[in-house]
């Protein structure tokens, strides 16, 4: 085939596109994927019973605000790297900020506390749990997120795989949150971090492999 | 023709394009691809063969892709990050990385060249569309390649006219995915 034959066949009856698609399927996909998460954690786990208390105590919204603090970094880094051209920009430096500001507080919970409380800070009641738990409510929205840039062209696959990997690690940190017990922040700051990156991790791996167009 | 008239006058007619107007969108794709062809004809000087391939493969590739454009962002930086994507996927199939002599982020040279002259791809395109399954194969016969309408075509097929549409839409998608598989 001639390329101006392809150029016309290409053109002949053209169907308009409508505008802000790339925002929308994520919007839906998101839409579908957290009530997913969240009944996972709501059957599964169950609320945690003390939530009304819990509520007044600052590191209870540390626990909640810095991983959806990577998940928004995530969601506009996979936004920008699911279109050819766009640069991540400031995208990475975003979601590395709220880790770094959760060790340094935790790096001061450490240093301030008694020797002796150190070890329960840092391994809680439910480390063995923790980062299995985290990976599996941030499994549909993973997915999900995966399925909208699998339509799209990112150029760096393996990167908007990571992207979708903090936007679903931050978002199934958040979630099950809403069930974890623990609230001391060197807890956090290992844990919840390592339950993160290895969402992070699965979403680079599965973007170099499946995203490719 | 300066490389920012270019950008202005094939981003309005792709912008017009984008909200269905098929004249314009197809003197788009034909300063298109002249363009890709002098940029790969360029980065390819090793593989003469390759071009017009990779040239049909980037047009389907941003027909297929065109709802990733931002109406904001500069077409130049869209064109060109997919031309380098898939430039750099045939390079790498052929030779690795190293026969990747020289940088591919010149976004601002794309559209500074253009080479008109249309060529047979060595590709069997046609031998490609053959492959596909009738529902996606005869809308895009009937609509892309006879210029019948959608609505025509849904009566000389006996499919519904939604039907027709994500027939043309999957099957452009399948051919982009077929070329990929027989590099």
């Amino acid at each position: 085939m001639k390329t101006d034959d392809l150029v016309a066949a290409l053109a002949a009856g053209v169907e308009p596109v409508s505008q802000g698609l790339v925002s929308r399927r994520l919007g839906q996909a998101l839409l579908l994927a957290l009530p997913v998460s969240v009944a996972i954690m709501v059957l599964g786990y169950g609320v945690r019973p003390d939530l009304r208390e819990a509520m007044v105590l600052p590191m209870f919204w540390v626990k909640l605000l810095f991983p959806l603090a990577v998940g928004l970094a995530g969601l506009v880094a996979v936004h920008r790297l699911a279109r050819p051209g766009v640069d991540l920009g400031g995208g990475a430096v975003a979601a590395v900020v709220p880790v770094l500001l959760l060790w340094g507080l935790s790096a001061l919970v450490w240093w301030g506390a008694a020797p002796e409380e150190r070890s329960a800070m840092l391994w809680g009641q439910t480390w063995q749990a923790c980062v299995f738990n985290i990976a599996l409510m941030a499994g549909p929205l993973l997915l999900a997120v995966l399925l909208v840039l699998k339509g799209m062209a990112p150029t760096r696959p393996a990167w908007a795989g990571a992207a979708a990997g903090a936007l679903a690690g931050g978002g199934g940190a958040a979630v099950y949150a809403l069930h974890c017990p623990e609230l001391a922040a060197p807890f956090l700051a290992v844990w919840y971090v390592a339950g993160i990156a290895l969402v992070t991790a699965v979403g680079a791996l599965a973007g170099a492999r499946c995203l490719r167009w | 023709m300066r490389t920012s008239d270019a950008e202005s006058v094939l981003r309005a007619l792709f912008l017009q394009g984008l909200d269905g107007d098929a004249v314009a969108y197809r003197r788009f794709l034909g300063a298109l691809s002249a363009h890709l062809r002098a940029y790969l004809g360029k980065h390819l000087f090793g593989w003469p063969d390759e071009v017009e391939d990779l040239v049909q493969e980037c047009l389907l590739a941003m027909h297929n892709q065109r709802h990733t454009y931002q109406r904001t962002q500069p077409l130049t930086a869209w064109v060109h990050a997919i031309a380098r994507y898939k430039m750099i996927d045939l390079l790498r199939a052929k030779a690795g990385r190293e026969a990747l002599h020289d940088p591919l982020d010149d976004a601002q040279d794309l559209f500074s060249h253009s080479d008109t002259e249309s060529r047979d791809a060595l590709r069997d395109l046609d031998g490609l569309l053959a492959t596909l399954p009738e529902r996606q194969r005869l809308p895009i016969v009937h609509v892309k390649l006879e210029g019948l309408s959608v609505a025509e075509t849904a009566q000389r097929t006996g499919m519904s006219e939604s039907a027709v549409k994500v027939g043309i839409h999957r099957g452009l998608k399948a051919l982009a995915a077929r070329i990929k598989g027989k590099p």
